[in-house]
């Protein structure tokens, strides 16, 4: 029973904070703590100075120009990183495909889509969703039918994150009806660019743009952008999913809304003294810090048990109901320290570059918003109820 | 980072969780139960003869210093078999409080006892009028000759009943809530003036309340220096709250371990009712915060015998908050999820339900630990 890090572990700490300290671009930084919107470009910009520095692409192998972390390591950068307020990297390229190209890819593959990967010459996006395949994703409906050296794809994805910045789309696309839902699903790579493709934005509940339509009319995809077999794609995106639930848990990220929402309530007052020391709003405080302890030890004790060998099985389902949860909380204990001035929608606020005088409170503007767009956060990735499904029947036996 | 047991930890809580099957069937506990005494006098000695009352103390009263991990090793298969022996009251609490504030003598005189478990302490540290809070002490010490008169009443002393030796509070000085002037004394049961109360407890055990009537106590009764008790009270409740924190996980194990299986094997409608979703999703749900909970038993052990600390202070609290909450809706979830098989008296269920919310109420409720970690909120 050791709860700490090693000599080693230590090290690397402090190589993680020495990089962030000199490398992190303060307006970034300031930008993600504040819960400011982020361009396209301050993506690539941080994406960049991570890949010079090698720690882009924590999940490859070393000869794909990976970095090989341990599990203890990439906890410590995914803590560091939160609180230093380092940009949420993108995972559609990094984390989601480059895996299954890796795996299920032929060399053609690794060779041509791994280093834009690196480079950042790609943005890809997920065509996983449909209108009418959300938590039942294999009843998904897209086509593709094989014609001499193309698949003509036609149909449309949905809730595609980011999709107006992306140039490549990974698909989950029927190329068989005749067989049981999940056997009949091929796993391609579509060039955005590729006449037929149309993007629609979505603008969600807090008036941002961040998820999207895609409709494919006639879409011509060589038949080289298939990974691995036809027909099989379903067990590579279930792969996918593996690498999608990891991480969900925000542990990190809770960690850093937490101390953001301590420094906001000790600025608000309620009865002349501030909110943190109200009883009332003290306490709930402390509720959602003493839940992020706890879930944070259970986060540790599934680190370490992949670190002596083992693998993240639906315990990480568990915990990324238990994680987003208590995110939520916290944005709810953030919108509530704002009393009435969670009301005014103040767009001008939001932004980094806003140079007026704050209505209430600098960091007030985007709270409510906050609020309301994590409300995703028990829905994607597997909504809560689909863990909760997973958990009971890999660790139950229900 | 490991989270695994050592060996000798893991063979400790084996030899535990062995004993307790073999002999601390549920029927048998039932018995033990309704016993005067309120549990099995027989295990008792048998802790004793396998050395695992004298776990925490040093080599030389037969045990090897054991540490909040080691305690924890041993409560959660307690917890586990529901046993009503006095370990928590007598080794933990009672055995820590001699060892940090007696002086030798009084260490010669009493630690090999609770070491073999031949003296069983029971512990009075709260008062009826005093909501928790250990440090709002109205019983009197007062100096009387060489010694002290103690008058005033002990609130709900578990295993006070069959006590060789109590530990209480008495203020020797200050305001009734104040945290200097408080001083812990060792005394007899059977001395004059001392009147016990005892009561079945709604979980199976057994306790008293005790009143002190002018009960005259010699100098040698005084444990540490006068009216600076509070620390070494708060300081070794910590100790306890980890210990009962671990008792706690073990119940839970076994509560979600029978919920689960009656899920599997109750059938209504031609099917299991596990197979229907809203009773998967609350055995989900069940798990979820007995993983909580076993985090923070975890975390309070390894903090059980730290230095104390604000950190100390508030890992305590969280742990408990988080056990008492997880305790009672396991507890209530279980029994809705029985039926009503888990409303039944010959059923275990019900008992690992009573025993969790009672937990509950031992050394501080969620609120009271909330207030407290909300009183040592660090600014960011």
């Amino acid at each position: 029973m050791n709860m700490n890090y090693t000599a080693e572990e230590l090290a690397f700490r402090d190589e993680v904070r020495a990089f962030l300290d000199e490398k992190l671009p303060a307006d970034i930084a300031a930008k993600v703590k504040g819960f400011r919107r982020l361009t396209k470009e301050d993506h690539q910009r941080w994406q960049k100075i991570l890949s010079e520095q090698g720690w882009y692409a924590t999940h490859w192998p070393e000869e794909y120009g990976g970095v090989k972390w341990t599990p203890v390591q990439k906890h410590i950068w995914d803590e560091e990183s939160c609180a230093y307020g380092v940009p949420r990297s993108i995972p559609f390229g990094v984390n989601m495909v480059a895996p299954v190209i890796i795996k299920f890819g032929n060399e053609e593959q690794k060779q041509q889509y791994l280093p834009r990967i690196l480079s950042g010459e790609d943005w890809w996006c997920q065509g996983y969703s449909e209108p009418g395949a959300g938590s039942d994703l294999a009843s998904l409906k897209t086509r593709a039918v094989r014609d001499g050296d193309h698949y003509i794809v036609n149909g449309q994805k949905t809730w595609t994150t980011l999709g107006q910045h992306a140039n490549m789309i990974f698909c989950l696309v029927r190329t068989n009806t005749e067989v049981k839902a999940q056997e009949g699903i091929s796993f391609l790579l579509i060039d955005m660019n590729t006449p037929g493709i149309t993007v629609r934005p979505i603008i969600t509940l807090d008036g941002e743009h961040e998820v999207n339509e895609v409709f494919f009319e006639d879409v011509k995809v060589p038949v080289e952008n298939l990974v691995g077999e036809e027909d099989k794609g379903w067990t590579y995106a279930k792969y996918l999913l593996t690498y999608e639930r990891t991480g969900l848990a925000g542990i990190g990220l809770s960690k850093a809304a937490l101390s953001h929402l301590k420094q906001l309530a000790s600025r608000r007052l309620k009865n002349g003294k501030p909110l943190l020391e109200d009883p009332t709003f003290s306490q709930r405080i402390a509720q959602v810090e003493i839940d992020l302890m706890a879930a944070s030890i259970s986060n540790l004790r599934i680190i370490a048990a992949v670190e002596g060998g083992g693998v993240p099985g639906a315990e990480s389902s568990m915990l990324k109901v238990k994680g987003t949860e208590i995110r939520q909380a916290i944005n709810d204990l953030a919108r509530r320290a704002l009393g009435p001035y969670a009301i005014p929608f103040v767009e001008e606020e939001m932004s980094y570059d806003y140079e007026g005088d704050f209505l209430s409170d600098e960091n007030a503007a985007p709270l409510s918003s906050q609020y309301f767009n994590n409300r995703k956060l028990s829905i994607f990735g597997g909504s809560n109820e689909i863990q909760k499904n997973i958990v009971s029947k890999m660790i139950l036996g229900l | 980072m490991d989270f695994t047991l050592s060996e000798e930890q893991q063979m400790l809580q084996d030899t535990v969780a062995r004993l307790v099957r073999g002999e601390y069937s549920f029927e048998k506990r039932l018995e033990f139960s309704e016993t005067e005494l309120g549990f099995s006098e027989d295990f008792w000695k048998q802790l004793g003869e396998l050395g695992l009352t004298a776990v925490p103390f040093p080599e030389e009263l037969g045990g090897f210093g054991g540490g909040g991990v080691e305690i924890q090793s041993v409560m959660t298969e307690l917890g586990r078999g529901l046993c009503l022996e006095p370990y928590l009251q007598s080794v933990v609490l009672g055995g820590g409080i001699l060892s940090q504030a007696g002086n030798d003598e009084q260490k010669e005189k009493y630690l090999a006892g609770v070491a073999s478990g031949e003296l069983k302490v029971a512990v009075g540290l709260q008062e009826p009028q005093a909501f928790y809070n250990q440090n709002e002490v109205a019983s009197k010490a007062e100096k009387s000759g060489d010694g002290y008169t103690l008058s005033g009443r002990k609130a709900v002393v578990i295993g006070g009943h069959c006590a060789d030796l109590i530990i209480v509070s008495a203020r020797t000085s200050g305001d009734v809530n104040d945290a200097d002037g408080i001083s812990l004394f060792a005394i007899d049961p059977n001395a004059e003036g001392v009147e016990r109360r005892t009561y079945p407890t709604v979980d199976g055990a057994k306790g008293c309340d005790v009143v002190l009537n002018n009960v005259q106590v010699g100098a040698d009764a005084l444990l540490g220096e006068e009216g600076k008790a509070a620390d070494v009270i708060e300081y070794q409740t910590g100790r306890a709250i980890a210990a009962l924190c671990a008792e706690a996980v073990g119940c839970m194990e076994e509560a979600n371990e029978l919920t689960l299986e009656y899920l599997k094997q109750r059938k209504q409608f031609g099917v299991p009712i596990g197979k229907f979703q809203v009773l998967q999703h609350r055995m989900v749900d069940m798990m979820s915060e007995l993983e909580q909970a076993r985090s923070m038993a975890i975390l309070a052990a390894s903090y059980a015998d730290a230095e104390q600390s604000d950190e100390r202070r508030r890992t305590l609290a969280a742990a408990k908050n988080v056990i008492n909450r997880a305790g009672q809706f396991i507890s209530e979830k279980g029994i809705q999820s029985h039926g009503g098989i888990g409303m039944t008296w010959e059923y275990s269920f019900a008992h690992y339900a009573k025993r969790l919310v009672m937990i509950g109420h031992q050394l501080g409720d969620d609120d009271f630990h909330l207030e407290r970690y909300a009183s040592l909120l660090q600014a960011s």
